[in-house]
């Protein structure tokens, strides 16, 4: 009975806190934007957790796919609940724990290789604003001015997770894997960072809502910036460490790499942070290069007011993107076979590093032309860049990928090369006896051929 | 004999990385969306069997439902693997019947002697594989479990191609 008089009461506080407010703009109110934020923050967090989950079964109906075999399908329909039995089964499973691993370190290394991958989702514009009677929610998590800045920040966390595993669990091959995959992501997040450059030059701001305006009004980035795209798309390959470049793990070598001694649930965290990037990746890239939430070949979506249609369709989109970039992650693993350590040194800073840094100039210099050209920022401008970009491309291809070894200065020598370092000596003579010099190593890839005839 | 490396001198004038990806990418794509897919639903479907597959025993059975199995001996005497054990007996008749016929699944080599060399065509190896057990000791078979067992038996050769050619 004295509950019922303090509901109105309650109810009278609730309108105050959460006031009614115009739909086409933000609301003014702390308490609604707070609890905006709360439900946007529960809301993204469950469907990406659902959707990583899906992912890991994704993955293996595609590869059974591509190998002419059907995947797992006696687990629920089509084998949806496969995620589940997974799931229950690495929570029941015993976690072993090295004796002489570092506790906390190897506790904390999971968690760390998880979170930052989810971070950069808090970033990420979803869709069009959604009016609601409070206001016009955005449809990212966190409106960040500088999002696309906390975004490469952040995605270069990820490598403390992979690093503290490998040096927590005080296994060598844990610890190879490790380091490999530090070089990696150093590597590749500098050639990551430089193809995004053009972005921002034609955008002109680090918000990743300015980048996604501006692709809705001047045309997708991957047709006016194509070489940039094709450089983040191996980087990213790279920063997820997936196949080829998915050396921190290669099985044949490490065993399983860096985490070698997780299981159970540990170890799925890691398996679940690769999917988690795998999404980030997938969503950064449509966010960068193909227009976000935009839906191609209208105008409708991008100008209010705005309606809830309008939210839901463009979240479809961004949807549709992410997941189209999924599938090439996933159709690239099991097409490609991995790349070598020093092959992927190589491409990372001998051919993706200078490449973007020549398409920064490239296309620094066509903007500055075009706009002294007078030519008008909207699709006139797009065009002009993309047969700018039809022409490198095909240059890249004609030229640049025929012909050409991705391997180090380390690598064989051919005939020539070795007759003239024999010729000034610059390999050593043999000195002690049996002992396999570099003479003799020269002298077998020299005697290489014959060997080779002799078979045929 | 050494072991002699061969060094296949890569033709560098062919290399190429993108163009090639694509190509591999077209290949994984067409087998992706192509129906035909090899894995067998395995309870559903099952591999058809040979004739001449030799799976764990059978012992067959007369009209009576009785074993035809006359405990003449041969059958222990001709294995090689020592896995069939029989203690025989006789009827008020003077008829000759096993008191104990086991047979040691884990030992049996599965080479058919007993089946061949049987007179009254009584013991059998069967067209069968699935065999999984929760304990060792369901692996001897007795008498009883080798006359209620329902499989197709073994013919040893082909009928159509009696003589292996």
């Amino acid at each position: 009975m004295s509950a019922l008089p303090v509901l109105p009461a309650l109810a009278v506080d609730l309108a105050a806190w959460f006031p009614r407010h115009d739909p086409q703009l933000p609301p003014d109110s702390v308490y609604t934007f707070a609890l905006a934020s709360s439900i946007k923050l529960l809301v993204v967090f469950t469907l990406y957790m659902l959707g990583v989950a899906l992912l890991t079964l994704a993955e293996r109906k595609v590869s059974a796919w591509i190998q002419d075999r059907r995947g797992p399908n006696r687990a629920g329909p089509f084998g949806l609940l496969q995620p589940v039995a997974d799931g229950i089964k690495n929570l029941m499973k015993e976690e072993v724990r090295p004796g002489n691993a570092d506790k906390w370190m190897f506790i904390i290394a999971p968690m760390l290789a998880f979170i930052p991958a989810m971070l950069v989702w808090a970033v990420l514009p979803l869709a069009t604003p959604l009016p609601t009677p409070w206001g016009l929610i955005d449809m990212a998590v966190a409106t960040l001015p500088i999002g696309y800045l906390f975004m490469l920040a952040v995605s270069s966390l990820g490598v403390y997770g992979m690093v503290l595993a490998g040096w927590s669990s005080n296994n060598k091959y844990s610890l190879l894997g490790s380091l490999r995959s530090s070089a990696q992501m150093v590597s590749y997040e500098i050639a990551l960072g430089m193809s995004t450059i053009p972005v921002l030059l034609l955008a002109g701001n680090v918000s990743l809502h300015a980048i996604i305006d501006q692709q809705a009004h001047m045309g997708w980035n991957v047709f006016s910036l194509s070489v940039a795209w094709f450089i983040f798309l191996v980087a990213a390959f790279a920063e997820t460490n997936r196949l080829p470049f998915d050396l921190p793990e290669a099985e044949a070598e490490l065993v399983a790499g860096y985490h070698t001694e997780y299981s159970g649930m540990k170890f799925s965290m890691f398996f679940i942070a690769e999917y988690a990037n795998m999404a980030t990746m997938s969503g950064l890239m449509a966010a960068l290069f193909f227009g976000g939430w935009d839906i191609p070949f209208t105008d409708w979506d991008n100008t209010g007011p705005y309606t809830v249609f309008k939210t839901v369709a463009t979240l479809a989109m961004f949807a549709a993107k992410t997941g189209a970039f999924l599938f090439l992650f996933m159709w690239v693993r099991w097409t490609l076979p991995r790349f070598r350590y020093d092959q992927l040194m190589t491409l990372g800073w001998g051919i993706m590093l200078p490449l973007a840094l020549g398409y920064i100039l490239v296309i620094a210099t066509a903007t500055l032309a075009l706009d002294w050209m007078g030519v008008p920022r909207d699709w006139r401008f797009s065009v002009s860049l993309l047969g700018l970009n039809v022409v490198l491309t095909g240059l890249l291809l004609a030229w640049g990928d025929r012909g050409k070894l991705v391997s180090p200065a380390s690598a064989r020598l051919d005939a020539r090369e070795l007759a003239r370092r024999r010729a000034r000596s610059t390999v050593a003579p043999s000195t002690a006896m049996g002992a396999p010099t570099a003479r003799t190593l020269a002298t077998a890839a020299a005697g290489a051929h014959d060997v080779t005839e002799e078979i045929h | 004999m050494a072991i002699r490396v061969t060094v296949v001198e890569r033709p560098i004038e062919h290399v190429s990385y993108i163009r090639s990806t694509l190509s591999g990418l077209m290949t994984t794509f067409k087998h992706m969306v192509d129906p035909h897919k090899v894995t067998m639903q395995y309870p559903e479907e099952r591999w058809e069997l040979s004739p001449r597959w030799r799976g764990t025993h059978r012992m067959l059975t007369t009209e009576s439902g009785k074993a035809k199995c006359v405990a003449c001996g041969l059958c222990p005497t001709v294995c090689p693997a020592n896995c069939i054990k029989l203690v025989p007996g006789e009827d008020e008749e003077g008829n000759r019947f096993p008191l104990l016929f086991e047979i040691d699944e884990f030992r049996c080599i599965f080479c058919g002697y007993c089946q061949e060399v049987c007179p009254e065509e009584a013991i059998h190896l069967g067209r069968h594989y699935e065999n999984a057990e929760f304990s060792r000791e369901a692996f001897i078979y007795d008498l009883e479990r080798l006359t209620a067992q329902t499989h197709p038996v073994s013919e040893l050769w082909d009928p159509a191609d009696p003589k292996s050619e």
